[in-house]
């Protein structure tokens, strides 16, 4: 239907007609060209899959693939995770009253406690996560919500943020930074990890909380507008994000290098996740000595300050501590995806075999061509 | 008011039947008022924009394309509504495909005005006023009378007035207008004063019309106090533009056709376009995808407000809309959430693909033409494509309807024996006779007789006489010396025995090779025809004595009345009129007693496969020359039905006439025509062969082309077999057809078709064109549509067809019904001849084969071969291979696109329905453009999945796929399930994946870009490998592409993602793809999705090409991974 009409042939009536206008020196005589090229004689490699070919392929992904899918296995055991939901649906759950007791303008931030053991200690460097449910981050309208020339330091749209930041782009008729609904709906709980030890005490886990953004992003993509210093000045005129307590260029009073749109909280946010159950890099836990495990076994506190609601999209907050292996997180899935493909590779070789076997007595003429 | 609007618009003249024209711009008569009447300009504009309007009007023609027209309405959704991805992603790729046309349009204008300007400011004398002007060629008017040297072309449609040659003749070739490289003789109106100033005439013709041969007019001289002449004017004195002047100095003519209205102007218009059946198939594809396409965006749009339904999801807290998208209507909103899906799904019809068919085709078709195989030495030409529209379907042709003459046989004409009063005589080289005249003992006369010498010199005389021929003139010899001539003949004749080789030397010239073949056999038998000066026909007969002959008058051939005539008046005075022709049209007109003698002689020689002719002569008595002469000379200046009336008069004056005997000329077979109508049979194509030949010499050539073995059992339906019983007709014809019906159709065993299996009884059909015609235009409505049918079946059904005494139109009409008949099967006329124009036109495919009887068929022709031989590469080669690709070319293209749209429908379910796209705009653009796209255009172009001289010595591997079997609903859900399969092992195993986002080791997440930079990644990779897999035939090209084309992508991918654009609102893929190769998973994820998408497909082919073939087999018949290897094989 729609190729009918979609040729160019019409007019190539024309060149012809054109030349015979030239007269007689139209008429051409040329004998072809006696290339390779021309007369489609170019040497060609003809690579040819039979059995014979393919068989030993089969065996050879095979054996490598099931190591590796077994190793992968292996790894992703071995790292640790834990898991603490702390949304407070539950009404059981500790913070089911910050939960439900939630208001954007409360001046008072509810704090609520999750008390949780590990069985096993954490060896290496262990990364804190938190890790949301039901959080569409993908959502189109709210992917677009940002502008990137603003938060790479560009003074004009510092000042007139992009249209896509609607309806997050000005407030009180100032212009929003950061804009956008990214921004405005920043994961703003804070968590706080504490180690019970043997008498009693509870001792504050430190955690860092520099390195959790590309490096990239945090060098090249996002810029605060007029250089580091001062970031009051260069804030002026603007509003801080709806949601927010305090401005941008509060977010971390104590580090220049963390502060603004530099702040790697903020990154880690504004890099939309995939799905819509995600987990974000909140901490890390850097491993003291290599005598001591980095988080050994026993009894912990989760501290948070209650200040994001999910529950009115029905969604679920978690932290998760995790240790990290050269493959990443916890994940059997590329384990097991190894070793089938492996396996199967592995047993179809085997049916090939056989069927080869049985094919080759019968036409003892047909050969495997190598 | 109306009138002069009419005639401001040109088209006052129009309504009117005929032109006057004032020779030399001057009123005829001085009392008659002068009115210039206007005529266009001479003026050549063959180009289709000016610079002002070309963007207009070329955006307007190419937007009517519906494709075209599609894809701006989506970029135009693009532009109104807030849509997923921006109007770039799809204004890119459609504004390089409108570019891309537009350049090349542009530059073919541009050429075409090159050309224009060159012709039309091209310097020509014109005679003003009795002096020379030189003109540019543009500025002549109607009416003008311009001078023309030797070797120029004719600047415009000119009526000769004088010419440098003495008896008032000129040469001209065609070669630029029809190919025709012969001369033709053109002549001076008669009767015309030397001195064109004091001329003063006009001249009265038709309109112009394209019909290049075809001329009517009539001329009226004014001279001085005298009756004004009349003179009629026919395509003899008319001189077209385009041809050039030969062996003549100089002429002067007067215009009568001026630029656009020239004949050659008006024979621009192209042909009706073709198209092929694969392009049908790409079409009920399209709409497939088209209706996957409306159902993928209608269940998201529905997925979408039943998942808002539910509360806080629609717009929750963090998710706010502007308050705009909160006033929208619900109803308008829904309609603009499925114009989003569709835009974002919209990737899944391709723009690339119809430029990478208009390439593949264009550039394929060179390959046709730099195909050395096909250069014919003795022509010095190679094949010639004159659409390039059809290259697949020379894979496909089921029928093949060829010409008789010309084709199958090489229209090489040579005189083999004659008859004259039913005496036999056969030439023979070693002759013991003086003259080379002997005679043999045929089996009709069992003692060595002779006719009497006068019947043989009447005879002979007839053959020097009855003829368009001219005698070919020494270029070096001077021109217009008639005694030069003769002297030179006189010393020949001194030499008696050795007359032939200067003869031959200086040759004949006509129109058809029978009649120099009867001129050269006449030669043989000592008379020789010298050539015809001031209508003065000169011969040399026997005894070397010049005979004279006044040339009155010439009946010319026509295919209808199949025969021509001279009129001729001797040296005592006598008028005589010979006549030759094809023995049916003789045999009515002349005297019955004489018929059965030379009847004998005639089926015999067309048996054996000659072109007979009989010949016929009549005196004619002073009161019957004056009647035929006036009668002729009446119809001659008919304005109107000229022909008509033309006819009639030959046919009155063409009676009564006695037979004297009748040639047999042979036509030698093409070289390799049987091989290549074997091979052509191997190859499962059912030919027919249709000719206007009798059929005792068609049937004789369809043996010698093995079209019928000696055990095929022949059915005959023709007037003879016809006129058989006592019973009508009618009656005989349905007892016929239903015997032949019983005996093809019904006996054959259910389930096998009838050319497949070779051991079984094969069938010939042979029809004559009479016979066709009643079975064609049957009288009762009910038994026509029957008839036809049980044709058509037993045609099926047969190995082989003769249509013999076909004209021109039922040709056409045959290809017609084959065409039309059930399954629609392609069908392919090849043909050399004006008659077999209606046929190639008619056919899907249509051939013309370069040959001697003019370049009609090669104008008119889809493509253009020197040889019939070249036919069996043409189809089992070039038409085999292109097929492949081009199928493979457009599956691949479906295939690639629903793979890469799939996981973008997919990740819908993921985002809320939001219409987010996976992948980065740069992506959804490049994705046809550059990353996917050269490989398969290579690939399209260079694959050999089976070596071209395999596919020439096995014929049966084009049956594989006959009847569109690549294209076919098989084969294209194959292909789709392949890319539903791909589409979610890419999605999912990268959902898998991201189930924990943290995959590298510094425990850093991944984003919504990072997720589908990799599932692209793993797409363009399992893509253009899985062509790889498919490529049979790697060259150095394909090599350099497709590992090209992987590289390009990584490269560009880590540019793109390592600056920050200026010109991006948005910098998404700031540094995804380097931090992507950074994550060890990721690497590992990719290499296994990859390998599992390809599994099926290597085990695939490895299944259906279970371990037969041996090293050398292989290396032969290379096997095809997209479709059925063949069962022969093993």
């Amino acid at each position: 239907m729609m190729a009918s009409s979609y040729s160019t042939k019409e007019e190539d009536g024309h060149p012809s007609g054109a030349s015979s206008h030239g007269g007689p020196g139209a008429v051409k005589s040329k004998k072809p060209d006696n290339t390779a090229f021309k007369q489609q004689r170019l040497p060609a490699w003809q690579p040819i899959l039979t059995a014979g070919t393919v068989l030993p392929a089969f065996f050879v992904i095979g054996l490598i693939f099931i190591p590796i899918g077994i190793g992968l296995y292996v790894t992703s055991n071995n790292i640790k995770e834990y898991e603490i939901d702390y949304t407070g649906a539950d009404i059981n759950s500790s913070c089911y009253s910050c939960a439900k007791s939630y208001s954007w303008n409360s001046t008072t931030s509810c704090v609520c406690s999750v008390e949780f053991i590990l069985e096993q200690p954490f060896e290496s460097n262990v990364f804190m996560y938190y890790g949301l449910s039901n959080f569409y981050q993908n959502h189109r309208r709210y992917v677009k919500s940002r502008d990137d020339s603003q938060l790479n330091g560009d003074q004009s749209a510092l000042m007139n943020p992009s249209k896509e930041c609607e309806p997050y782009r000005t407030s009180d008729g100032k212009p929003i930074a950061p804009c956008g609904a990214i921004a405005n709906s920043l994961f703003n709980d804070t968590l706080e990890l504490y180690y019970v030890d043997s008498n009693g005490t509870r001792n504050a886990v430190p955690l860092v909380k520099k390195g959790i953004a590309w490096y990239t992003d945090k060098h090249v993509k996002f810029r605060n507008p007029g250089g580091n210093n001062n970031l009051t000045v260069a804030f002026q005129g603007t509003a801080k994000p709806v949601n927010w307590a305090k401005p941008v260029y509060e977010l971390d009073p104590s580090d220049p290098d963390n502060n603004g749109f530099i702040n790697e909280d903020f990154i880690v946010w504004m890099r939309t996740a995939a799905l819509p159950t995600f987990r974000k890099l909140y901490r890390i836990i850097q491993k003291k000595s290599s005598t001591t495990p980095t988080l050994p076994s026993g009894k912990y506190f989760l501290n948070i300050t209650y200040n994001y609601p999910v529950l009115s999209f029905d969604g679920r907050k978690r932290v998760i501590l995790s240790t990290i292996s050269w493959m990443g997180g916890k994940n059997p899935f590329l384990g097991i995806a190894y070793i089938t493909v492996g396996s199967m590779c592995f047993f179809l070789g085997v049916v090939l075999l056989i069927i080869h076997h049985k094919y080759d007595t019968r036409n003892s003429s047909a050969d495997i061509p190598n | 008011m109306l009138r002069r609007l009419n005639r401001l618009l040109g088209g006052d003249e129009r309504r009117v039947d005929s032109r006057t024209i004032y020779v030399g711009r001057q009123p005829g008569s001085t009392n008659e008022a002068f009115i210039p009447p206007k005529f266009c300009d001479n003026r050549i504009v063959s180009s289709k924009y000016t610079v002002w309007n070309f963007l207009p009007k070329n955006l307007f023609e190419q937007f009517r394309r519906i494709a075209n027209f599609y894809f701006l309405i989506i970029f135009l959704v693009q532009v109104i509504v807030d849509t997923p991805t921006s109007p770039v992603t799809s204004g890119l790729p459609l504004f390089f495909v409108i570019t891309v046309t537009a350049i090349k349009q542009g530059y073919e204008d541009w050429l075409r005005h090159k050309a224009d300007y060159e012709v039309n400011k091209y310097r020509v004398t014109v005679l003003e006023d009795g002096r020379r002007i030189s003109k540019e060629s543009e500025k002549i008017k109607v009416g003008d009378v311009v001078e023309v040297v030797e070797d120029e072309t004719f600047p415009c449609d000119l009526i000769l007035l004088q010419s440098s040659r003495d008896d008032g003749t000129c040469f001209v070739t065609t070669a630029s207008l029809d190919g025709e490289s012969n001369h033709k003789t053109h002549y001076t109106v008669p009767d015309i004063e030397k001195d064109l100033e004091m001329l003063c005439a006009t001249i009265e013709c038709e309109q112009p019309q394209p019909d290049l041969y075809k001329f009517v007019g009539r001329m009226q001289i004014y001279r001085n106090n005298q009756e004004s002449v009349v003179r009629s004017l026919g395509p003899e004195n008319l001189l077209l533009k385009g041809a050039t002047l030969k062996n003549t100095k100089k002429i002067c003519g007067v215009a009568v056709y001026t630029g656009m209205e020239t004949k050659m102007a008006l024979n621009y218009q192209g042909k009706s376009q073709k198209r092929s059946a694969v392009e049908k198939s790409i079409n009920a594809f399209l709409l497939v995808y088209l209706c996957i396409l409306l159902s993928k965006a209608l269940v998201c749009t529905t997925l979408k407000y039943v998942w808002q339904s539910k509360p806080g999801q629609d717009e929750p807290w963090y998710n706010e809309k502007t308050p705009r998208e909160k006033e929208t209507n619900l109803y308008l909103k829904m309609f603009t959430d499925f114009l989003s899906f569709m835009v974002l799904f919209n990737f899944i019809i391709p723009v690339s693909m119809y430029v990478t068919v208009e390439m593949q085709k264009f550039l394929g078709s060179l390959f046709i033409t730099w195909d050395k195989d096909f250069f014919d030495p003795e022509i010095k030409e190679g094949a010639l494509v004159n659409t390039s529209d059809l290259n697949e379907e020379l894979g496909q042709v089921e029928y093949v309807f060829t010409d008789k003459t010309g084709t199958l046989t090489q229209n090489n004409m040579e005189f083999i024996e004659c008859c004259i009063d039913g005496f036999q005589y056969t030439y023979r080289d070693t002759a013991s006779e003086l003259d080379g005249f002997c005679v043999t003992d045929g089996p009709v006369s069992k003692l060595p007789q002779k006719a009497s010498t006068e019947r043989e010199e009447l005879f002979l005389r007839a053959l020097c006489l009855c003829h368009t021929v001219q005698v070919k003139e020494p270029t070096e010899q001077d021109q217009g010396q008639g005694g030069g001539l003769l002297d030179q003949v006189d010393g020949l004749g001194v030499d008696g025995e050795v007359l032939q080789p200067p003869q031959e030397e200086k040759g004949f010239i006509a129109s058809s090779p029978d009649e120099i073949a009867l001129v050269k056999g006449a030669v043989r038998y000592g008379f020789t025809f010298l050539g015809l000066e001031n209508k003065v026909m000169k011969i040399l007969n026997r005894n070397k004595d010049v005979e004279m002959y006044e040339l009155l008058h010439v009946l010319n051939f026509d295919p209808v009345r199949r025969r021509m005539s001279v009129i001729v008046r001797s040296r005592s005075g006598d008028t005589l009129l010979f006549c030759k022709g094809a023995d049916a049209s003789i045999f009515p007109r002349v005297r019955q007693e004489e018929v059965e003698r030379i009847r004998m002689h005639v089926d015999r020689n067309a048996k054996e496969g000659y072109r007979t002719l009989c010949v016929a002569y009549k005196y004619l008595s002073a009161e019957e020359y004056a009647q035929a002469d006036a009668g002729l000379r009446e119809a001659r200046l008919a304005l109107q039905d000229r022909e008509e009336k033309l006819m009639a008069v030959y046919n009155q004056v063409e009676t009564g006439m006695s037979l004297i005997g009748a040639t047999a000329v042979e036509d030698r077979l093409q070289e390799e025509a049987a091989e290549t109508m074997e091979s052509l049979q191997g190859a499962g194509i059912k030919i027919w062969v249709l000719t206007g030949d009798k059929m005792e010499t068609a049937k004789s050539t369809c043996y010698a082309c093995r079209l019928f073995q000696r055990n095929t059992e022949l059915l005959e339906l023709t007037v003879r077999t016809l006129e058989d019983g006592r019973m009508r007709r009618e009656a005989r014809l349905h007892e016929l057809l239903i015997e032949y019906h019983k005996k093809a159709v019904q006996d054959v065993p259910p389930g096998v078709t009838r050319s497949w299996c070779s051991d079984s009884q094969d069938y010939g059909f042979i029809i004559d064109g009479a016979s066709l015609s009643m079975v064609l235009n049957c009288s009762h409505e009910s038994n026509s549509s029957l008839y036809k049918n049980l044709f058509l079946q037993i045609c099926q059904n047969c190995t082989a067809v003769l249509c013999c005494r076909m004209a021109p139109l039922q040709k056409a009409q045959i290809v017609k019904m084959v065409k039309n008949s059930k399954g629609s099967p392609i069908t392919l006329s090849i043909g050399d001849g004006a008659n077999d124009v209606s046929m190639i036109l008619e056919a899907h495919v249509g051939i013309g084969i370069k040959g001697k009887e003019g370049r009609q068929a090669v104008r008119n022709s889809d493509y253009a071969i020197p040889k019939l031989k070249h036919l069996k590469k043409l189809l089992l080669a070039h038409g085999h291979l292109y097929y492949v690709r081009i199928a493979h070319l457009v599956q691949y293209f479906f295939y690639k696109n629903l793979c890469f749209i799939l996981p973008q429908f997919l990740y819908q379910f993921f985002c809320g329905y939001s219409q987010q796209p996976l992948y980065d705009a740069a992506y959804l653009t490049m994705y046809n453009i550059c990353f996917t796209s050269m490989p398969i255009l290579a690939y399209s172009l260079l694959e050999q999945h089976i070596c071209i001289d395999v596919l020439l010595e096995n014929a049966t591997l084009y049956r594989a796929i006959a009847k569109n079997a690549m294209l076919r609903w098989g084969p294209f859900i194959k292909w789709t399930l392949q890319g539903v399969f791909h589409g979610l092992v890419f999605f999912f195993g990268v959902r898998y994946l991201f189930s924990n986002p943290a995959l590298q080791n510094n425990g850093q997440v991944f984003g919504n870009w990072s997720y589908g930079t990799i599932v692209f990644t793993v797409l363009v990779f399992t893509v253009t490998l899985k062509l790889a897999l498919d490529t049979r035939h790697w060259t150095w090209l394909n090599h350099f592409v497709i590992w090209g084309s992987l590289a390009f992508y990584v490269v560009f991918s880590f540019f793109w993602g390592g600056i920050i654009w200026p010109f991006l609102s948005q910098q998404r893929l700031c540094s995804v793809f380097a931090k992507m190769l950074s994550s060890l998973s990721v690497w590992l994820v990719i290499i296994l999705l990859i390998l599992l998408s390809l599994l099926p497909e290597i085990l695939l082919v490895v299944f259906r090409n279970p371990f037969a073939p041996r090293p050398r087999q292989a290396a032969a018949a290379v096997t095809p991974l997209s479709y059925k290897h063949l069962k022969e094989h093993e």
